[in-house]
């Protein structure tokens, strides 16, 4: 779904990726972890072009996303994007964050839209919160109608760059809940994320992401049981 | 000293009366108060525009992804943007005002028109950095939201950003509507009739300054101050949804 190959970013003189080939497959649950400023949010950020790779190509679904000609716009329609600090529109209610994104891209007239969006908000059971303005609602609410307003269009894929790192303890559980149900439906997911259960328990694939490069990768079991590297196991060490 | 107080006192009616009131004299400052007020509402319509325009020239420049051809078109506009703002700002209004009219329009008898190119393009330079400073204040997070949704650049601008940015640079852009209000008197150096010209004029005719000239500063202070009002109701009905 996602081919990445020979992908390297610096800023300035600081090579933050280097030289990273990945391939993420349809349905697949990629969880990637590993220490701050080991360049993973920079590579998650790299795959809808929010960063833009110094070299490399990225392709998705055929589509060369870092092809200078691509339609940049239609690429991120189909990839959904939460965020750690929930960036909901602080200026709109509820229903128009969830909105405006179908309805200016044309994929929906606005009552499909609000359809749409009262779909989602029942299913992730914030259907009180339509007319309410994001200042309203608390942290695990706000990353809740984040993903909410992602999945709005129909995304065949979604990021997640560390969704539940800036909330409060408390409200992890029900951002981490909405994810599962996500994964449980055949999404294709990849997640930075500092949740060690999540990644056991909901990822497919855990990437150990350390210096720019994937150090290590398996499937979550044999990851965490036996993980490879000495790098991996002093970081496994520290977190679980 | 007590005696000259009030003969002072006693003379300060009929010198009021000679200022505002005989031969219906209050007309003309109310035909200038006009005149001011109308090249204000002008100018600032002006320069609201042009600086705003200028403004999203220069953040679109500057925000250009990084590693592709820059657009050339935006990067001579940004460049005519950048030395307009820079000699606007860099140069006292009143010189730009005797520039105008004495160099550049020499032959125009118009002087509302060039009173409102002077006010309108010299404001214009002060609201073009007051909105390039709001449209960088919001966040980020906001933009990038906007464009991972699949939003385009306009759109982004125009349902996320400006909004927020408008919030943010409320009570600066009043500033800038109260300076500009105030910096209209200049005009009066151009023969253009507003307030401060018809005060003056008066003032001379009667060989009498203090009533002419402490009316009017009370005149422009009412309607800043009335303006100060409207400004910090507007703020706050803009801060209600952050409130809620």
């Amino acid at each position: 779904m996602i081919d990445v190959k020979n992908l390297s970013k610096s800023f300035g003189d600081h090579l933050v990726l280097d030289n990273i080939s990945e391939h993420i497959y349809p349905g697949e649950k990629v969880v990637v972890i590993g220490p701050s400023g080991s360049g993973k949010s920079t590579f998650l950020r790299c795959l809808n072009l929010l960063e833009t790779p110094t070299s490399g190509t990225i392709t998705f679904n055929g589509q060369e996303v870092t092809d200078p000609k691509a339609d940049i716009d239609k690429i991120r329609q189909q990839m959904g994007m939460v965020f750690q600090h929930f960036n909901l529109f602080p200026n709109m209610t509820i229903r128009k964050n969830i909105t405006l994104a179908p309805v200016r891209t044309k994929l929906m007239s606005q009552a499909e839209a609000n359809d749409t969006a009262s779909a989602l908000l029942k299913r992730v059971g914030l259907e009180d919160k339509a007319d309410a303005y994001p200042a309203q609602l608390s942290g695990g609410q706000k990353q809740r109608i984040a993903i909410v307003r992602a999945l709005a269009m129909k995304p065949k894929l979604m990021l997640f760059d560390e969704p539940t790192s800036a909330l409060d303890p408390e409200m992890v559980g029900e951002v981490l809940e909405v994810m599962k149900e996500l994964a449980n439906e055949g999404m294709t997911m990849v997640v930075v994320t500092h949740e060690m259960g999540f990644a056991r328990e909901v990822g497919t694939r855990v990437l150990f992401m350390d210096g720019g490069h994937i150090l290590e990768q398996n499937e979550p079991h044999a990851f965490f049981a036996n993980p490879k590297e000495a790098r991996t196991q002093e970081f496994l060490s520290k977190v679980l | 000293m007590i005696q000259g107080l009030i003969d002072w006192l006693d003379r300060l009616g009929p010198r009021f009366y000679a200022a505002f009131i005989r031969d219906d004299v209050w007309q003309l400052y109310l035909q200038g108060l006009l005149t001011t007020l109308e090249l204000t509402i002008v100018a600032l319509i002006a320069g609201t525009i042009l600086g705003v325009m200028v403004a999203i020239i220069r953040t679109a420049h500057a925000q250009q992804r990084p590693g592709r051809r820059k657009n050339i078109f935006l990067g001579i506009l940004n460049v005519i943007c950048q030395i307009y703002t820079t000699i606007i700002r860099g140069t006292p209004m009143m010189v730009q005002i005797l520039i105008w009219n004495f160099v550049i329009f020499s032959s125009s008898r118009n002087k509302f028109m060039i009173g409102v190119v002077a006010l309108g393009i010299n404001s214009g330079a002060y609201v073009a950095e007051i909105v390039r400073g709001g449209l960088m204040s919001v966040d980020i997070g906001q933009s990038e939201a906007g464009r991972s949704l699949g939003l385009g650049y306009l759109d982004t601008m125009r349902f996320i950003i400006i909004p927020q940015a408008f919030k943010n640079i409320l009570p600066s852009l009043g500033n800038e509507c109260i300076t500009l209000f105030k910096d209209t008197s200049l005009v009066n150096t151009i023969g253009l009739a507003d307030l401060t010209y018809r005060a003056s004029r008066i003032a001379g005719n009667n060989f009498d300054y203090m009533p002419p000239y402490i009316g009017i500063a009370i005149m422009y202070l009412t309607i800043v101050v009335v303006l100060t009002w409207l400004q910090g109701k507007l703020e706050r009905r803009l801060r209600e949804s952050d409130r809620r």
